[in-house]
Order: structure tokens, then C-alpha cells, then sequence
């Protein structure tokens, strides 16, 4: 139960967006390319958290049962999570978590640019830290693609590899449903439209820099946002509950 | 580095700087000997700053909460971050890190014999803060000292940003032993397996040290094993019963006279087989990371040959407008 | 910076600017293979706790230095200069402000 039901959808999704992605990004702890990237990857991650919380925190405000934000991370099953299916799709290898990163560093900027004229203050505030750690999150993700893209042939096929895997996720992103409509209605959520269209523009700048083509004609997923799920997600919140579920009402 | 015959001058004036505790710098006059007893301790210090990774990296996406996730985050983080300084001071010596990982992958280059223990509960993460990391702060404490200046100056930032490591974990301790009957006996659990490996990072008796004579002559260490050891069961203990956590040593004496707390006999054995590479996670910490360093073999290459094809380009692009 | 003959990639040296106006100092080192890596991981290893506001990056064989044999005729000949500091100087009592 909560006060403003679309407003907490909507924070769900923000908050679940950076909680998979940051816990993605966590599983390169220890495993990176080499140890400067492995340093670099875990601030990814530790951004994506910090931004999850912040806006965790502000769904756990309105819930009326008096739920935490670690409640809402900690105690909800794949059918209550609201991600978008990009940030849960598995590494795999270092080319497709770049490029994963890649994608969604691009929205996420772009929608924290829009969101800090939201009429929502919250909102905008968090969006206003965030959007500098989104800028930052491209520039690095960019970078490697770049790097990966006129590299050695290996790294080129597996950067192919990577964006043929990861495209059809990437329409999921701009869809948008009667939550997300009723938002835009009142001015806290930008048009989705406008936020695709600079995406692309930006896509199509950095797979021309790395000669690489978007793809076409491909069949593009929807979900994520209304519960339904890759069957990814459960495997990561089995392990990330993991203690809640051995351990139920445990204080940690 | 100068790795040349030691001529009794240059010995002389190298001994009588460190005699005035001058801090010797990597381009300095220094005995082949004291340059390779430097780079075995660094490269061994680094290496298990970077497999120290491991057991805790475990447990970093099972990690309770919010700020449980984050602390541990930056704390592994923060390992890597000393295991590169440490390869930097190391590199000054003239081995680069490519050969010290190498060596490490050879089993030429040790790691600390600590990381070769699992990490098997929560607590566990608390334990290696409290503990491990508690051990290692005592010691890298005095190592601020040390006579060669980057492995000092590593020392100094590596101190400054471990503080709240040992802090982290003592709290995940007091929270576990204020928690519920299982998770007090997870704590339990976590301080039996912790606690003597934890006493054997400071190495052999300062009697059977081989290397502790030579290292405090050349003050690249300043401090015995045995001084640095008592140093820390006397300000852990405490610690420990304060939050009702059970010291695992039936011989355990408090010395009222001297304020000190006596400890039964470690189990050198066991010290010994770990150290031959018989414990638990020896194979397993290594294979990890040989696995891992093979896995981005492509991408260091990818990064490699993409900055010699941009300095190609912008040669070609000089040329052309030359 | 050394080629890329270990698989570490090349060393770059770090220096910080801890403040607007502060002198840029060195924090220490780090492999990158381009200007831009290096920078991104001085940046993520370096200033994680605030450290700086300004980066420098140097490619470390880049970077000339003297040795412990150059200590006496360098340095030891600035040791007899007394009159370029202020307190070489007689100042009459009473005299303010100089």
C-alpha cells in the first residue's frame, strides 16, 4: 500500500534499473581485465547502488506498511521487480558488459537530464547527482567500445557478438505504459519519444567511431517494467537474498 | 638499481645512511641482496592484497543491505587499489608487473598464507575485517617506516585508506553477536576458523625467522614477528569478549603484571602445510586468478593494438599535412 | 611509456591538484594503454576519496631524474647562499613592515 501508486511504480523501476545493473557490474569484483579496470568497474557498480538507493529510499516514503528500502531490495521476488530487461541479462564476457553498459548509460543520461526539469523535486535532485555519474558511465563505456571495436579481430567479433545479443533489448527502454503516461501527464517524466530519438542520434555516432552497424530488422523484447522477466533475473535475487531467505527476520 | 659487486665504500656509505634512517630511493646505491629481499616482500605484499580479493569477493553479491553491499564494495575495492600501489613500488625496483604476476602463476611469488582459508558464512566477512585485516594494519603500521621510500610512501597511503576496514568488520561482528541465536553462532563459527591463521600472519617466532634478522638490519622491517603479534592480541582480545565472542584457545592467560594476554601454541604444522601449498584454497585462489588473468588476455590486447593503431593514425596525419 | 611488451600495458605517472590553486603533486602510478584510459584510471584509483580536483598524467619514461650521484654537485653548491633568504638580513630595530 503506498500513497501514489504510478509515482512508486515508477521509483521501483528507477531504483531496480540501477540495483541489477550495479549488481551486474559487482560480479567483475575481483575478475576484471586487468586490475585498473576492476577498480573502475566496481565505482560503476557502487554508482548504480548509491542511485538505487536514493531512489529506494524515496519509493520506501510512501509505502504506508512502513517498509525500508532494504525491505523493498532484500524482499521481493522477480515478479515484483520492475527492471528493464537489458540490465539483467548476464555478463558473459567483458565486451557485453561494456556494451551493456554502453546502452544504458546512454538512456540513463539522457533521462536524468530530463528529469532534473521534472516537476518533481526528489526526483530532480537525485537525477542531478546522478546524470555526472551517467556521463561518466558513457565516457568509459564509449571509450571501450572504441577500443574494442578497432582493437584485434577477436575483439571485434566479440563486440559484434555483444550488440547482436544486446540489441533487442534496447526498444524496452523507451516503453512506455499507463504508470509512465500518467507521470508524463503531470510533468515529473519527459516524453519517452524525445529521449530515444537523442539516444539513437548518440548510438549512431559511436558505432560509426568503431565502424561497427547497428543492427536491423531485429526482433525487439518488451517486459521488464510490468514484472515479466528473462528468466536471469531470478538466479541474481536468489543469490543477492540469499541471507533473507536462509536467515528469515534477521537483522543484518 | 644498481646490481653490481658490493664494494666495501658503497656498502659502508649504504649502511651508514641507513644508520641516520635516510630512506633510500629506487635509483640509489643499494646491496643486490637488499633490492631482492625488497622485491620478494612487495611483490608478496602486492600479490596478497590482489588473491585477498578473493574470499571476500565470495560473499560480495550475497552482502545483506544496501550499505553492507557498498561497504564491502569499496573495501575490495580498496585491496586492488593497495595491490597496485604496492606493484608500482615494486616496479621501481625494476620488475615489472607482468613478471611479478608471472612469478605468482609459477608459484615463485608467495601470497599471504591467510587467503588460503574459505570464506563459509557472512560473518566470515566480518571476521576477515576484524581479524585479518586487524593483523595486517599492525603490521603495516610499522612498515610506514620502512626504509625504501615507494614501498614507505605506499605504506602510508595503503594505512590511511585501510582504516575503516578493520572497523567495518568488527561492526558486521557486533551485529551478528546482537542478532539472533544463529547468527551469534555464525560469529562463533566465524572467530574458531579466524582466529589462530589470523595469529600466524606475522610468521614464524622471531627464533625461527629466516628472514627477520637481515630485514630489521636493513630496517625494511622494524619490528619482529613476535613484538607485532602480542601488539595485536592485546588490543583484540577485548574486542572479542566485549561482544561475548569466545577466544578459540583453552590455554588462553591474562598476565595481570605485564597487561598482556599469554596464548597457547600455534600450530605450526599447520602453518607450514599451508604455506607448501596444502591448505584449503591454495589450488582454488590460484587457478582463480590465472583463469581470470588468462580471460583478459583478449582485452589487454584489444587496448594494446588499439594505441598503436591511433599513434599510427596520427603519425600518417602529420605526415600528410607535413 | 615503455612498450606494450609485458601485457600490463604502459606506466604513466600520476600527479594530483588536491584544490583550486593547490601545487599539482604526485600520487603515483598506473598502466593504460591511451591518454584517455589513463586518465579514467588515475581518476578511479586515485581520487576515490576526493583526493583531487585535477588530473596530470605523464607517461612515465617520459620523466627525466636525477640520482643519488648527482645529490652533492647539484644541490650542495645552494647550501652557501645565505643572502638569497630574508633572514640573512639586518633589519634595525623599530623598522616595521619590510
Amino acid at each position: 500500500m503506498n500513497n501514489n501508486e504510478n509515482l512508486y511504480q515508477f521509483l521501483l523501476r528507477c531504483a531496480d534499473d540501477n540495483l541489477i545493473a550495479g549488481q551486474r557490474m559487482a560480479e567483475w569484483c575481483s575478475n576484471g581485465p586487468i586490475l585498473e579496470e576492476d577498480l573502475a568497474m566496481v565505482n560503476i557498480s557502487l554508482d548504480f547502488l548509491g542511485q538505487s538507493e536514493s531512489f529506494m529510499e524515496y519509493a520506501a516514503s510512501l509505502d504506508t506498511t512502513g517498509k525500508t528500502s532494504d525491505d523493498l531490495a532484500f524482499g521481493r521476488s522477480e515478479r515484483e521487480y520492475y527492471n528493464h530487461l537489458l540490465v539483467e541479462q548476464p555478463n558473459d564476457d567483458f565486451a557485453v558488459s561494456m556494451v551493456k553498459l554502453l546502452f544504458f548509460s546512454a538512456f540513463q543520461k539522457e533521462l536524468y537530464t530530463a528529469l532534473m526539469e521534472g516537476k518533481d523535486e526528489r526526483i530532480a535532485a537525485i537525477s542531478a547527482k546522478a546524470v555526472k555519474e551517467a556521463r561518466y558511465h558513457y565516457r568509459h563505456a564509449s571509450d571501450w567500445f572504441e577500443r574494442l571495436a578497432l582493437g584485434t579481430d577477436e575483439s571485434l567479433r566479440r563486440l559484434t557478438y555483444a550488440v547482436e545479443e544486446l540489441w533487442p533489448f534496447t526498444e524496452n527502454l523507451f516503453e512506455t505504459d499507463e504508470v509512465y503516461n500518467s507521470l508524463f501527464a503531470e510533468q515529473i517524466v519527459p516524453d519517452m519519444k524525445s529521449i530515444r530519438e537523442k539516444w539513437m542520434t548518440t548510438m549512431r555516432e559511436v558505432f560509426s567511431n568503431g565502424g561497427v552497424d547497428i543492427p536491423a530488422n531485429v526482433h525487439m523484447y518488451a517486459g521488464g517494467i510490468n514484472g515479466y522477466h528473462t528468466e536471469h533475473l531470478g538466479h541474481l535475487l536468489c543469490e543477492m537474498q540469499y541471507l533473507h531467505h536462509a536467515h528469515p527476520g534477521a537483522q543484518w | 638499481m644498481e646490481t653490481v659487486e658490493n664494494t666495501s665504500a658503497e656498502l659502508l656509505a649504504f649502511e651508514a645512511r641507513l644508520a641516520k634512517d635516510e630512506v633510500i630511493e629506487p635509483k640509489d646505491w643499494m646491496p643486490a641482496d637488499y633490492a631482492k629481499t625488497l622485491l620478494r616482500q612487495i611483490s608478496q605484499h602486492a600479490h596478497s592484497e590482489v588473491i585477498g580479493m578473493q574470499p571476500e569477493g565470495n560473499w560480495v553479491l550475497r552482502a545483506p543491505t544496501y550499505r553492507a553491499k557498498k561497504i564491502l564494495l569499496a573495501k575490495i575495492q580498496d585491496e586492488g587499489g593497495h595491490g597496485l600501489y604496492l606493484y608500482s613500488a615494486a616496479e621501481t625496483l625494476g620488475m615489472d608487473r607482468a613478471q611479478m604476476i608471472e612469478q605468482l602463476h609459477q608459484g615463485k611469488a608467495k601470497y599471504s598464507s591467510i587467503f588460503n582459508y574459505p570464506a563459509l558464512n557472512w560473518a566470515d566477512i566480518g571476521a576477515i575485517g576484524w581479524l585479518v585485516d586487524g593483523a595486517a594494519i599492525v603490521n603495516q603500521v610499522s612498515l610506514q617506516r620502512t626504509s625504501f621510500g615507494p614501498y614507505a610512501r605506499a605504506m602510508v597511503r595503503i594505512c590511511m585508506e585501510e582504516s575503516f576496514h578493520q572497523r567495518q568488520g568488527y561492526e558486521i561482528m557486533v551485529r551478528m553477536m546482537r542478532g539472533n541465536a544463529e547468527q551469534r553462532q555464525m560469529a562463533q563459527d566465524a572467530m574458531n576458523r579466524w582466529w589462530w591463521p589470523a595469529l600466524m600472519m606475522f610468521g614464524p617466532h622471531d627464533k625461527d625467522s629466516a628472514h627477520t634478522q637481515q630485514s630489521m638490519k636493513w630496517k625494511i622491517k622494524r619490528q619482529s614477528n613476535d613484538v607485532l603479534r602480542q601488539r595485536f592480541i592485546d588490543k583484540t582480545i577485548p574486542q572479542a569478549h566485549f561482544i561475548g565472542l569466545n577466544v578459540p584457545d583453552p590455554d588462553l592467560k591474562y598476565d595481570e603484571e605485564n597487561k598482556s594476554y599469554q596464548i597457547g601454541e600455534i600450530n605450526w604444522a599447520e602453518f607450514q602445510q599451508v604455506i607448501c601449498g596444502n591448505g584449503f584454497c591454495n589450488h582454488a585462489r590460484l587457478s582463480h586468478h590465472k583463469k581470470v588473468h588468462r580471460e583478459g588476455e583478449w582485452v589487454r590486447q584489444a587496448a594494446a593494438a588499439f594505441s598503436v593503431k591511433q599513434k599510427q593514425k596520427q603519425q600518417d596525419l602529420a605526415t600528410a599535412m607535413a | 611509456m615503455s612498450e606494450n611488451k609485458n601485457d600490463q600495458l604502459p606506466l604513466w605517472e600520476v600527479f594530483i591538484q588536491k584544490s583550486n590553486g593547490a601545487p599539482i603533486k604526485h600520487a603515483g602510478s598506473i598502466h593504460a594503454s591511451d591518454k584517455e584510459m589513463a586518465l579514467q584510471n588515475a581518476r578511479d584509483i586515485y581520487t576515490r576519496r576526493n583526493e583531487g580536483r585535477l588530473l596530470w598524467l605523464v607517461p612515465s619514461n617520459a620523466i627525466v631524474a636525477t640520482v643519488i650521484e648527482d645529490e652533492a654537485d647539484f644541490f650542495d653548491p645552494a647550501d652557501d647562499k645565505p643572502y638569497r633568504h630574508p633572514s640573512f638580513y639586518e633589519v634595525p630595530e623599530g623598522v616595521t613592515n619590510i
